[in-house]
């Protein structure tokens, strides 16, 4: 036993190392992750400390970045804020004609104010050129055609009606494409007068009229109203037929406004033509 | 004497905050990894009994595991160079034994000297490291470049370590 010991101690640096290496190999083996081992619990708390310091000395040198970070971030949250908005339905949706490659956007809008009893009537929408409104602009309910952009402010806008003295929209018969004007005369809030129909048109009571593209306003097709009756006035080759609107201008709420992409190009290019046939 | 133990634990302590703290995040390759911690066991005197060099690389390697998260490995490679520090002193010792008083600093020793001597224990140490961090030999050739170029890397680091903080040279 004795010798034993002294031996031990003679040796001590190798078997120290090796009792180390032993507990360095416990250690490693005892490696398990989340947990670690019980001997680095409580030492973990100093390690802990020592990164947390350096970490916060660190930070120091990136605040302005992170200032202006969290400021940016701020002013976007404050847009979020529902104080900011008042509740307007602004939906808007694209049809695409393929027969003229024209591009149709409508805008959702709704009219606060509208008459029917003067002889030139108007709307007033709550939407205006911030949400992309500009003169000449076609306006319709889901029924049928209201009217026709006149004045924009930033938020609102102004429709002539059709219930108004000036207003000429360009409609066809559905069924086979005869067209002439429509216009009103100032009776009836119900019904419009579309005339110049040719006589050779197989023009009958009940037939649908609508939104030709000559009217260069109005995408073609949409609903007006449909021909209530017709006659042909003394002295005229055409048929003058009265048509009952299919929109009720006197309870006007919800429209849309159509913007026609294309329209700027179009009424230039006539204006150029036009020059250059009068000259 | 004390004051030589006080100078060495303020080096144990500097010198695992600044491995921890600075040169952990020094990321050039997955082939270097710079570990100038060990130079304190290059620096124990010369007179340090062997057991006492023993443990504290024992000690030292725990440490940087604390920090490290590796749980046992420093350690071990720590106490295996601490185990053959002995061994190398003895083997490149001067032909009449170390003098008294002198430091194994480049300074001292002259940088031959400090190369065989810091050389041998820095790629003993970092051969230990990676090879039980990888703890198998089908990537045996990757390792032992790891463990080249981070030797070459550690070597540099403490060179320049020493150049700037233990050469009395420049005080004067």
């Amino acid at each position: 036993m004795k010798s034993l010991f002294a031996f031990v101690i003679k040796y001590n640096f190798i078997f120290v190392f090796f009792f180390l290496q032993i507990i360095c190999a416990w250690l490693m083996v005892h490696h398990q992750g989340f947990q670690g081992s019980h001997v680095l619990n409580s030492s973990n708390m100093a390690v802990a400390n020592v990164y947390r310091t350096a970490a916060n000395t660190k930070e120091y040198f990136s605040l302005k970045q992170e200032n202006d970070r969290l400021g940016n971030e701020n002013a976007m949250l404050r847009n979020f804020l529902k104080t900011n908005y008042t509740i307007l339905p602004l939906k808007q949706f694209v049809k695409n004609d393929t027969l003229y490659k024209q591009q149709y956007s409508y805008i959702s809008a709704k009219a606060v104010n509208s008459s029917v009893n003067k002889r030139r009537n108007f709307l007033t929408l709550n939407i205006g050129s911030e949400q992309g409104v500009k003169q000449d602009m076609a306006v319709m309910t889901t029924d049928g055609i209201v009217g026709i952009v006149t004045n924009v402010s930033a938020n609102f806008s102004s429709v002539m009606s059709v219930l108004h003295k000036d207003v000429r929209v360009n409609c066809q018969l559905k069924k086979d494409g005869s067209y002439g004007p429509l216009v009103w005369d100032g009776k009836d809030y119900r019904y419009c007068l579309l005339t110049d129909i040719p006589t050779h048109a197989k023009i009958k009571a009940g037939d649908t009229v609508i939104t030709s593209e000559l009217s260069g306003i109005f995408p073609e097709g949409i609903m007006v109203g449909t021909i209530e009756s017709y006659e042909r006035r003394q002295n005229e080759s055409f048929y003058t037929a009265r048509v009952k609107l299919s929109a009720n201008l006197k309870k006007v709420n919800h429209v849309y406004v159509i913007n026609n992409r294309f329209k700027t190009e179009r009424d230039s290019l006539e204006a150029q033509t036009q020059k250059q046939i009068d000259d | 004497m004390t004051t030589e133990i006080l100078k060495n634990i303020a080096r144990f302590i500097l010198l695992v905050l600044m491995q921890v703290l600075l040169v952990q995040n020094i990321n050039l390759t997955t082939y270097v990894i710079l570990l100038p911690y060990v130079l304190l066991i290059i620096m124990l005197p010369f007179e340090t009994p062997k057991l006492v060099v023993l443990f504290t690389a024992f000690a030292l390697g725990a440490s940087i595991d604390y920090f490290y998260d590796s749980s046992g490995l420093h350690a071990s490679a720590c106490t295996i160079m601490g185990f053959a520090r002995y061994y190398v002193l003895k083997y490149i010792a001067p032909r009449e034994g170390y003098d008294a008083g002198v430091q194994p600093t480049i300074e001292d020793m002259g940088l031959a000297w400090f190369l065989r001597y810091a050389g041998t224990l820095i790629i003993i140490h970092h051969f230990f490291l990676f090879y039980l961090e990888v703890f198998r030999f089908s990537e045996f050739f990757r390792t032992l470049l790891r463990v080249m170029l981070s030797s070459v890397g550690t070597f540099g680091l403490i060179y320049l370590i020493q150049f700037l903080f233990f050469t009395k040279r420049v005080r004067t």
